[in-house]
């Protein structure tokens, strides 16, 4: 178990070089920092003076050297647009994403449970197909697809047709104010799950099916268990299983926000900086969003590697 | 039957179509097509799949290319009428055609960075899997490497790097953006990691077979092996992923153009035909983002269908 762990660790920080070297040539090739000090504003001196100071005019390698001996201290560097430090610019929305990501996963595992299991237990009844037919469209839908109908029905028509309707995100809010809060997550967070939920019922629904028929499910009813208890003590344990790795290796994508829900409700989160950071040019911000998410997903990886085996005996690491 | 040809007197009722059936058995080809037509959704989708294409073909002969860009300050953000059947844009240009010429974009997107993603699949998961080794390894950390960026963060920087200097093309006497080439590159690149995946796999269990002993024993060059015998025999899996590949292309190349760095106007994509579909729909503008993108998603709907079905139709554990 050590070994593997240690070996997993290894692979990972292996990994992440690749990473980091390939985003960091990207992200420094792909645009050009100095472009907001145009000649007009700043003189040529100055110019080369700033250069020199974000230390722009050593060549990419000595650059990618200089940020990693830093990086790897926890120091991302100050962004160039806002020259604040990296770190404080994503703490700052570091909560916002949280929220929003973290209520949306509550929401996403409790529905697909909820309905997998319902329409697994009640395999080919109405509701099972109906479940069925709108996961498999709920599946294909794509999130601004989604986002942008929700936000049309009950932000914009419902305002027109003077009924309660629930705010853009585009208006001025504070985000302490629990109600405030409240009413600005629901539209987002419903465009999340609608997706997610769809994918992981369908999962979870053929997974229980195969459960549900297994011969030890039999035994339990056999002995006179009721129902509920087959179903949740004895089939869905083992019927869950799956969805655990695929939670695991979804999860660390909580870090990085969503960017097009984000874009859409005017969210200040994590992915929304990072797409304006982006067409800026400010690489420091990006590479420190994109090294978060790296280091997140391997992360997870090996933990739900390594968790699974205490889930589930029956596999072993080699 | 069998019984029948034990005898040496052939059957008195000699039917030749039974003898002719018996004497030539189904290729898999045969049997996976004879699978994909009981599959009523695939069926349903492939059918759904050519009507959209026949819409955007036959549309242009409707109406022109130039009528799709040309602006008219005039009608701006009209409501859907019998002259402008999905309304205008912000401009004032119609967004019916601009649907049928931005289909025929998206589609030649989708259709084209597939084939990058298959061919950079393919390449990577079959020299991985049939060379194995620190070739392998070097080349799976890539892969998950590559898998451990979210694809829209990797989709925003690439489409930053090559989106900066665009050119215009001129093709078949069309002028195109030249952001087309480059979401094209966008998508392929990173595409291809969960096909390289399953062609390294496939092949390597494949390898250790005798057939490709035997070949080796011949003295066959390892490209050879590689290409004649091992992916022909992973083309399943291959076929499925490039269907399903297709819808998550268009998906691709509506989100990079819906945030603005995908296919630059005028010429039109599903994506970026609602690129300000985010603050016109705050002031009732529907039509902007309800056209595009139901074209968007019937596509995929119809694709994973399709995709569905031969996944089935492919498998050859399943019985006809």
């Amino acid at each position: 178990m050590t070994t593997y762990i240690l070996r997993r660790l290894i692979q990972g920080v292996f990994i992440l070089m690749i990473i980091t070297t390939v985003s960091f040539g990207l992200t420094r090739l792909s645009s050009d920092p100095m472009a907001q000090y145009t000649l007009g504003r700043v003189s040529a001196e100055d110019r080369e003076r700033i250069r020199k100071n974000l230390g722009l005019d050593q060549p990419l390698p000595v650059q990618y050297y200089r940020w990693l001996s830093l990086a790897v201290r926890g120091d991302f560097g100050y962004s160039i647009t806002n020259r604040q430090p990296v770190s404080e610019l994503i703490l700052q929305r570091l909560p916002q994403t949280l929220v929003l990501m973290v209520t949306a996963e509550v929401v996403i595992i409790v529905l697909s449970l909820l309905l997998g299991v319902y329409s697994a237990v009640k395999q080919y009844s109405l509701f099972d197909n109906v479940l069925t037919g709108l996961s498999f469209i709920g599946f294909s839908l794509p999130i601004f697809f989604i986002a942008l109908a929700l936000m049309f029905i009950f932000a914009v028509q419902f305002k027109e047709w003077g009924l309660p309707y629930l705010p853009t995100g585009a208006d001025v809010w504070e985000f302490t104010d629990p109600y405030e809060l409240f009413v600005h997550l629901v539209l987002p967070v419903a465009s999340l799950a609608i997706i997610q939920v769809a994918g992981y019922t369908r999962y979870l629904r053929s997974s229980m099916l195969e459960v549900l028929s297994q011969d030890y499910i039999r035994t339990a009813r056999a002995k006179g268990l009721i129902e509920r208890l087959v179903v949740t003590r004895h089939a869905l344990r083992n019927a869950a299983l799956p969805l655990v790795t695929i939670i695991g290796l979804d999860a660390p994508a909580l870090l990085a926000g969503a960017i097009v829900t984000e874009t859409v409700y005017s969210w200040p989160g994590m992915g929304r900086l990072f797409w304006q950071q982006a067409g800026r040019g400010d690489y420091p911000t990006v590479m420190a969003i994109l090294l978060i998410v790296a280091v997140a997903v391997v992360v997870f990886q090996i933990i739900t590697d390594v968790a699974y085996t205490f889930i589930d005996p029956r596999i072993r690491l080699s | 039957m069998s019984q029948a040809s034990d005898t040496l007197t052939p059957p008195i009722a000699f039917d030749a179509a039974a003898a002719e059936s018996l004497a030539a058995p189904l290729s898999p080809g045969q049997l996976a097509w004879r699978r994909f037509r009981r599959h009523r959704m695939a069926v349903f989708g492939s059918v759904g799949l050519m009507a959209l294409f026949v819409f955007i073909v036959a549309g242009s002969f409707f109406y022109t290319e130039k009528y799709a860009n040309r602006n008219d300050v005039l009608h701006r953000l009209e409501a859907p009428s019998a002259g402008h059947f999905f309304g205008t844009d912000s401009i004032g240009r119609d967004l019916f055609a601009r649907i049928i010429y931005g289909g025929q974009i998206s589609l030649i997107i989708g259709v084209l960075s597939v084939a990058l993603a298959l061919f950079l699949g393919i390449a990577i998961g079959g020299t991985a899997g049939y060379y194995g080794g620190w070739i392998d390894a070097v080349l799976m950390r890539f892969t998950e490497a590559a898998l451990a960026i979210p694809s829209l963060f990797l989709l925003i920087i690439l489409g930053k790097l090559f989106g900066s200097q665009i050119p215009t093309l001129t093709l078949l006497g069309r002028t195109f953006s030249g952001s087309v080439i480059v979401v094209i590159l966008v998508i392929g690149l990173t595409s291809w990691m969960y096909l390289a995946r399953i062609v390294r796999a496939n092949i390597l269990s494949l390898r250790e077979m005798d057939y490709v002993a035997a070949s080796r024993a011949l003295g066959v060059s390892n490209l050879r092996i590689l290409l004649r015998h091992l992916i022909p025999n992973t083309i399943a899996p291959i076929v499925v992923s490039a269907t399903l590949g297709l819808a998550s292309a268009i998906i691709s190349e509506a989100y990079v153009s819906f945030l603005g760095l995908g296919v630059q106007p005028p010429t039109a994509s599903w994506g970026n035909i609602m690129d300000q579909s985010i603050s016109l729909i705050q002031r009732g503008v529907w039509w902007m983002w309800l056209f595009p993108s139901s074209f968007i998603v019937m596509t995929i709907l119809f694709t994973n269908f399709v995709g569905d079905g031969l996944r089935d139709a492919l498998d050859p554990r399943r019985k006809v």
